[in-house]
């Protein structure tokens, strides 16, 4: 069958199964002399992707135990996060570190090592992981932690499923005691506003800003900050107050087929920001928004990927170190306006600092991290291939879950002090290859 | 909220109809043969709801044992939701019938047996739901998987006169008519994407005719129609089509 990820490039012939159960799993391990495990494919390129097998565990959704003096989770690594959020935000506990879809699985998660609005102070979804269950190419199932197995924990929080298949993993949630959120929104000039902003909003539990990268000039980098802190009682008004763990119910749209090329194109993409910016007010303004509006806005338009029509997009995020952010942004963005190929949503975030024993290949550095879409087009991965130039010359790398083609070059050069160690982990505990992505092949990560 | 018995509950329908069933309150007791996955099942449950969920064994093929199973339950329960079935290996019951009796076996007079003592204990509590999953592959034989198809036709028959027969008892008996749905048991078929249905969205919808008091469903519901076009096609012309 035909196979692609959510950008819908690339699009490969694949055989994809189901794994039902431990034994299931091992039984088509031994199957396959190459694979790659896949969640919801919701990463954006090649990821999760191998032409000869593709082992989906969606099916291994079963929830293990939940402590709610803890708030430990033990779950299989196939349920997706919106399923955990519709079971415990009821019950008042909310995700650690959430991506902007919850349309990811726990799996998907720890493999991509995700990061959310919350970076700056949770960092990554792997630091609230206890412990993961791993089924390695020899067919065991080893548990790993920061204790037990700890090179191979290491590896395989970012490492985007090539030690092996994630069957289980512990992890922390968060109580929270209303699914709303406090939300700040602060509309800033330039470039040099929104950063100062993201400067002052440290103690913010959530920043992030969407940002206009069609200008140019003075208003080059023009942002609407937006961040939040959870909603306590106090916070929202009596109605609300009686059910504050129950969102009210919203309607979801879908985008029914992939539309045609032309829907997409400078002049939609700068109207739609200039109407984006515009319908902000001035200064800052205050509201009280649901959990969903806050975190998933794109989650309630269903399959919007086909706005990119069915040859797909291309979703550039990079980042760059602090001290190098003002001048490197300015010089990317300032690239981006005179392309004309701005994107519809680009966002912009900062990032705090990444502890030393995390992922190895998790994509997160203290800095600016800058993410955009492109459609699929000759200009836009000769734009992209550019981009990738001055990003590593400001220090900076790019996010291999939402990567499609960067060159090997370009990897080794952003992962440099990480891609060693990266590779002899891989060697021990897959020595003849068999996770292996379109991906990992492209940018020669062991195999 | 009552107590719903699930037979077969480790297949792919009965695990999302629990699920959902659950989150609206039901206290469930779930029964299969492999116990294996009935504790996987009922763990996920109990973690997902915060209540015990009871886990039973129970053999369909094991005729014999079904009223010892039906009097051992923890409590009577209020529904009954069955999604036992078995496609089995068409081609090889051509030949072998060991496979055609294991199929109606299965699909048929297991089911029988044990929805019969359902229907006389809600027949006397005068109330109860009992909901059948059987298949859109009853509606018509088809050379692909007429002993299937046959077994379920046999099924829907059935759940139609138990319908009329318990309605005076207030008993309500839901006939659910799946078309493609992503399960194990379609896992090697190419199935057109469009036609194919979620086991979560089979479950929503059960859920749903439960509340509405619906007799029979289709689902996806545009089945109902795919069906009636089928069922209008002549014989004479059915009867050279490859299907």
């Amino acid at each position: 069958m035909q196979l692609s990820n959510w950008g819908q490039y690339p699009k490969v012939n694949t055989t994809l199964h189901h794994i039902r159960t431990d034994e299931h799993a091992c039984h088509l391990l031994s199957l396959n002399a190459s694979l790659i495990a896949r969640g919801l494919g919701r990463c954006y390129g090649d990821s999760a992707l191998n032409d000869q097998a593709v082992l989906s565990s969606i099916y291994c959704d079963h929830l293990i135990d939940f402590n709610p003096a803890t708030g430990v989770l033990v779950c299989e690594a196939g349920i997706s996060l919106a399923m955990l959020l519709r079971i415990f935000v009821p019950r008042g506990w909310f995700l650690p570190v959430t991506p902007g879809t919850k349309l990811v699985t726990v799996g998907g998660a720890v493999a991509s090592d995700v990061h959310g609005k919350n970076h700056h102070v949770a960092g990554t979804f792997c630091r609230h992981v206890l412990w993961l269950e791993l089924l390695s190419s020899e067919e065991n199932i080893l548990r790993c932690s920061t204790t037990e197995n700890p090179d191979l924990f290491q590896s395989t929080c970012g490492g985007q499923g090539l030690t092996g298949i994630i069957l289980r993993v512990a992890f922390r949630l968060v109580p929270i005691s209303t699914v709303y959120i406090r939300q700040e929104t602060i509309k800033t000039r330039n470039l040099e506003e929104i950063m100062d902003c993201f400067e002052h909003s440290a103690n913010w539990h959530y920043s992030v800003a969407w940002i206009d990268c069609l200008q140019t000039g003075t208003g080059l980098g023009r942002s609407i900050m937006i961040r939040g802190e959870h909603a306590n009682i106090e916070d929202i008004d009596t109605i609300k107050a009686c059910v504050p763990l129950i969102a009210p119910e919203k309607f979801s749209l879908a985008v029914p087929i992939n539309l045609p090329r032309f829907t997409l194109n400078i002049w939609s993409a700068k109207a739609f920001n200039a109407i984006y910016y515009g319908h902000h007010a001035e200064g800052t303004t205050n509201q009280i928004v649901d959990l969903d509006s806050f975190f998933y806005p794109l989650d309630a338009i269903q399959e919007w990927n086909r706005i990119y029509g069915k040859r797909g997009f291309l979703q550039y995020q990079c980042v760059i170190p602090r001290a190098a952010a003002q001048e490197g942004l300015t010089h990317i963005l300032n690239r981006i306006a005179r392309s004309g190929m701005g994107s519809f949503l680009a966002v912009l975030k900062l990032f705090g600092l990444q502890e030393e024993n995390g992922g190895i290949l998790s994509f997160p550095m203290e800095g600016y991290t800058l993410a955009l879409d492109f459609p699929v087009t000759p200009q836009a991965f000769s734009l992209l291939n550019e981009l990738d130039a001055m990003v590593l010359d400001y220090g900076g790398r790019l996010y291999l879950a939402k990567d499609a083609r960067m060159s090997c070059a370009t990897f080794e050069r952003g992962y440099a002090t990480a891609i060693d160690r990266f590779r002899k982990i891989k060697t021990t505990c897959d020595p003849n290859h068999r996770f292996i992505s379109l991906q990992s092949k492209r940018l020669g990560i062991g195999g | 909220m009552g107590c719903m018995l699930i037979l077969g509950a480790t297949s792919d329908i009965a695990r999302a109809v629990a699920r959902r069933f659950a989150g609206e309150g039901w206290r469930l007791i779930l029964a299969a043969r492999s116990t294996a996955s009935l504790l996987r099942l009922s763990t996920d449950i109990q973690v997902r709801t915060g209540r015990e969920v009871v886990s039973v064994s129970f053999d369909v093929l094991d005729i014999n044992s079904h009223k010892d199973f039906w009097g051992n339950l923890p409590e009577c329960p209020d529904a009954v939701f069955c999604a036992v079935g078995y496609l089995g290996d068409q081609k090889l019951a051509e030949s072998d019938f060991s496979e055609v009796q294991r199929i109606v076996l299965i699909n048929y007079l297991g089911i029988l047996s044990i929805l019969n003592l359902a229907a006389m204990a809600f027949e006397k509590n005068r109330k109860g739901l009992i909901i059948g999953v059987s298949s859109v592959a009853g509606e018509r034989g088809r050379q692909s998987n007429y002993f299937y198809g046959s077994a379920k036709a046999g099924f829907t028959a059935y759940l139609s006169g138990l319908r009329n027969r318990l309605s005076p008892a207030s008993v309500q008996v839901l006939t659910v008519q799946p078309g493609f749905v992503m399960t194990a048991m379609t896992q090697n078929m190419k199935l057109p994407p469009l036609l194919t249905a979620q086991p979560d969205e089979v479950a929503e919808d059960i859920l749903r005719a439960t509340q509405k008091g619906k007799d029979v469903i289709y689902t996806k519901w545009f089945w109902r129609y795919i069906i009636c076009l089928v069922r209008l096609i002549p014989e004479k012309l059915f009867k050279r089509l490859k299907l």
